[in-house]
Protein backbone atom coordinates (compact mmCIF):
# COMPACT_ATOMS: atom_id res chain seq x y z
CA UNK A 1 0.00 0.00 0.00
CA UNK A 2 1.49 3.26 -0.76
CA UNK A 3 1.78 6.12 1.81
CA UNK A 4 -1.20 8.58 -0.70
CA UNK A 5 -3.61 5.50 -0.61
CA UNK A 6 -3.16 5.19 3.31
CA UNK A 7 -3.49 9.27 3.77
CA UNK A 8 -6.71 8.49 2.15
CA UNK A 9 -7.95 5.50 3.70
CA UNK A 10 -7.46 7.39 7.02
CA UNK A 11 -9.10 10.81 6.08
CA UNK A 12 -12.14 8.37 5.21
CA UNK A 13 -11.78 6.91 8.59
CA UNK A 14 -11.19 9.86 10.80
CA UNK A 15 -14.33 11.17 8.84
CA UNK A 16 -16.64 8.00 9.79
CA UNK A 17 -14.89 8.26 13.38
CA UNK A 18 -16.33 12.44 13.38
CA UNK A 19 -19.66 12.04 12.44
CA UNK A 20 -20.48 8.75 14.67
CA UNK A 21 -19.21 11.01 17.22
CA UNK A 22 -21.31 13.92 16.13
CA UNK A 23 -24.32 11.98 16.35
CA UNK A 24 -23.95 9.71 19.91
CA UNK A 25 -23.10 13.74 21.14
CA UNK A 26 -27.00 14.93 19.13
CA UNK A 27 -28.39 11.22 21.11
CA UNK A 28 -27.43 13.14 24.11
CA UNK A 29 -28.19 16.13 23.40
CA UNK A 30 -32.07 14.74 22.27
CA UNK A 31 -31.95 12.58 25.33
CA UNK A 32 -30.54 14.53 28.51
CA UNK A 33 -32.53 15.11 31.72
CA UNK A 34 -31.70 18.69 32.19
CA UNK A 35 -30.59 21.53 30.40
CA UNK A 36 -27.10 22.01 31.93
CA UNK A 37 -26.73 18.13 30.10
CA UNK A 38 -28.22 19.66 26.92
CA UNK A 39 -25.41 22.64 27.11
CA UNK A 40 -22.68 19.98 27.75
CA UNK A 41 -23.41 18.02 24.69
CA UNK A 42 -23.85 21.30 22.57
CA UNK A 43 -20.41 22.26 23.11
CA UNK A 44 -19.18 18.81 22.30
CA UNK A 45 -21.15 19.28 18.80
CA UNK A 46 -19.57 22.05 18.79
CA UNK A 47 -16.08 21.41 18.81
CA UNK A 48 -16.41 18.47 16.88
CA UNK A 49 -17.81 20.21 14.20
CA UNK A 50 -14.37 22.45 14.20
CA UNK A 51 -12.67 18.29 13.52
CA UNK A 52 -14.89 18.15 10.53
CA UNK A 53 -14.20 21.22 9.00
CA UNK A 54 -10.36 20.04 9.75
CA UNK A 55 -10.67 16.81 8.16
CA UNK A 56 -13.11 18.51 5.50
CA UNK A 57 -9.93 20.81 4.81
CA UNK A 58 -7.34 17.79 4.37
CA UNK A 59 -10.02 16.31 2.20
CA UNK A 60 -10.35 18.85 -0.08
CA UNK A 61 -7.48 21.34 0.20
CA UNK A 62 -10.02 24.19 0.76
CA UNK A 63 -7.65 26.11 3.08
CA UNK A 64 -10.81 28.41 3.90
CA UNK A 65 -12.17 26.01 6.05
CA UNK A 66 -10.05 26.99 9.02
CA UNK A 67 -11.56 30.04 9.07
CA UNK A 68 -15.15 28.82 9.41
CA UNK A 69 -13.54 26.82 11.93
CA UNK A 70 -11.84 29.51 13.73
CA UNK A 71 -15.35 31.70 13.63
CA UNK A 72 -17.36 27.95 14.85
CA UNK A 73 -14.95 28.47 17.73
CA UNK A 74 -15.91 31.93 19.03
CA UNK A 75 -19.45 31.70 18.64
CA UNK A 76 -19.46 27.92 20.26
CA UNK A 77 -18.17 29.81 23.29
CA UNK A 78 -20.48 32.64 23.09
CA UNK A 79 -23.29 30.16 22.91
CA UNK A 80 -22.07 28.24 25.97
CA UNK A 81 -21.47 31.16 27.78
CA UNK A 82 -25.21 32.37 26.81
CA UNK A 83 -26.45 29.37 28.21
CA UNK A 84 -24.96 28.80 31.30
CA UNK A 85 -25.60 31.63 32.88
CA UNK A 86 -29.37 31.40 31.73
CA UNK A 87 -29.39 27.96 33.77
CA UNK A 88 -27.79 29.64 36.25
CA UNK A 89 -30.30 32.13 37.00
CA UNK A 90 -33.81 30.61 36.00
CA UNK A 91 -34.13 29.55 39.40
CA UNK A 92 -33.28 32.86 40.78
CA UNK A 93 -35.98 34.21 38.56
CA UNK A 94 -38.19 31.59 39.58
CA UNK A 95 -37.70 32.56 42.94
CA UNK A 96 -38.62 36.51 42.17
CA UNK A 97 -41.81 35.09 40.84
CA UNK A 98 -43.35 33.57 43.12
CA UNK A 99 -42.65 36.18 45.87
CA UNK A 100 -44.20 38.91 43.69
CA UNK B 1 6.64 9.56 5.44
CA UNK B 2 4.61 13.26 5.85
CA UNK B 3 1.06 11.53 4.44
CA UNK B 4 1.56 8.86 7.33
CA UNK B 5 2.40 11.16 10.04
CA UNK B 6 -0.77 13.14 8.92
CA UNK B 7 -2.68 9.84 9.16
CA UNK B 8 -1.92 9.06 12.41
CA UNK B 9 -2.50 12.53 13.36
CA UNK B 10 -5.74 12.31 11.72
CA UNK B 11 -7.01 9.54 13.34
CA UNK B 12 -5.68 9.85 16.59
CA UNK B 13 -7.94 13.59 16.35
CA UNK B 14 -10.98 10.87 15.46
CA UNK B 15 -10.22 8.16 17.55
CA UNK B 16 -10.55 10.83 20.85
CA UNK B 17 -13.29 12.66 18.92
CA UNK B 18 -14.86 9.46 19.26
CA UNK B 19 -13.99 8.30 22.86
CA UNK B 20 -15.28 11.83 23.84
CA UNK B 21 -18.87 11.34 22.73
CA UNK B 22 -19.10 7.93 23.85
CA UNK B 23 -18.41 9.54 27.41
CA UNK B 24 -20.86 11.98 26.89
CA UNK B 25 -23.82 9.52 26.29
CA UNK B 26 -22.44 6.90 29.12
CA UNK B 27 -21.27 8.86 32.26
CA UNK B 28 -23.49 8.94 35.13
CA UNK B 29 -24.26 12.37 35.58
CA UNK B 30 -23.43 16.03 34.26
CA UNK B 31 -20.01 16.92 35.90
CA UNK B 32 -18.66 13.29 34.13
CA UNK B 33 -19.97 14.12 30.91
CA UNK B 34 -18.44 17.60 30.93
CA UNK B 35 -15.07 16.03 32.09
CA UNK B 36 -15.30 13.98 28.96
CA UNK B 37 -16.20 16.30 26.41
CA UNK B 38 -14.05 18.77 27.60
CA UNK B 39 -10.54 17.24 27.83
CA UNK B 40 -10.93 14.60 25.01
CA UNK B 41 -12.98 16.45 22.56
CA UNK B 42 -10.33 19.41 22.34
CA UNK B 43 -7.76 17.49 22.55
CA UNK B 44 -9.37 15.54 19.44
CA UNK B 45 -9.99 18.14 17.73
CA UNK B 46 -6.64 19.72 18.40
CA UNK B 47 -5.01 16.89 17.02
CA UNK B 48 -7.11 16.43 13.59
CA UNK B 49 -5.72 20.40 13.65
CA UNK B 50 -2.04 19.92 13.63
CA UNK B 51 -2.88 16.94 10.78
CA UNK B 52 -4.17 19.82 8.85
CA UNK B 53 -1.37 22.23 9.46
CA UNK B 54 0.98 19.55 8.74
CA UNK B 55 -1.13 18.49 5.05
CA UNK B 56 -1.22 21.92 3.69
CA UNK B 57 2.31 23.36 5.23
CA UNK B 58 1.17 27.35 4.68
CA UNK B 59 2.58 29.83 7.17
CA UNK B 60 -0.77 31.61 7.41
CA UNK B 61 -2.58 27.91 7.47
CA UNK B 62 -0.38 27.56 10.44
CA UNK B 63 -1.26 30.65 12.37
CA UNK B 64 -4.26 30.06 12.16
CA UNK B 65 -4.81 26.19 12.98
CA UNK B 66 -2.59 27.41 16.61
CA UNK B 67 -4.84 30.29 16.97
CA UNK B 68 -7.96 27.69 17.46
CA UNK B 69 -6.10 25.17 19.51
CA UNK B 70 -5.17 28.55 21.71
CA UNK B 71 -8.81 29.45 21.68
CA UNK B 72 -10.20 25.95 21.97
CA UNK B 73 -8.03 25.36 25.55
CA UNK B 74 -8.49 29.02 26.61
CA UNK B 75 -12.19 28.64 26.44
CA UNK B 76 -13.58 25.42 27.20
CA UNK B 77 -12.03 25.46 30.89
CA UNK B 78 -14.01 28.65 31.05
CA UNK B 79 -17.42 27.18 29.75
CA UNK B 80 -16.96 24.19 31.71
CA UNK B 81 -16.53 26.48 34.89
CA UNK B 82 -19.72 27.68 33.92
CA UNK B 83 -21.88 25.06 33.30
CA UNK B 84 -20.47 23.15 36.44
CA UNK B 85 -21.10 25.86 38.66
CA UNK B 86 -24.88 26.37 37.33
CA UNK B 87 -25.50 22.74 37.47
CA UNK B 88 -23.96 22.36 40.99
CA UNK B 89 -26.77 25.61 41.89
CA UNK B 90 -29.38 23.78 40.07
CA UNK B 91 -31.79 22.41 42.17
CA UNK B 92 -33.09 19.45 40.45
CA UNK B 93 -29.73 18.27 40.01
CA UNK B 94 -28.67 18.93 43.49
CA UNK B 95 -29.38 15.64 44.80
CA UNK B 96 -27.54 13.47 42.44
CA UNK B 97 -24.22 15.01 42.99
CA UNK B 98 -24.77 15.59 46.80
CA UNK B 99 -21.06 15.40 47.61
CA UNK B 100 -20.63 18.97 46.84
CA UNK B 101 -23.68 20.02 49.03
CA UNK B 102 -23.30 22.21 51.75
Amino acid sequence: MTTQAFLELSINASFVMVMVSLAVAFVRLAIGPTLADRVVALDMMTVTIIAVCGVAAVATSVAALLDVALVLALVGFLATVALARFAERRDERRKEAKND
Amino acid sequence: MTDILISIFLLLGGFFALIAAIGVLRLPDVLTRMHASTKAGVLGSSLILIGVALYLQQTEISVRVIAIILFLMLTSPIGAHMIGRASVRDPKTKGSIDDLAD
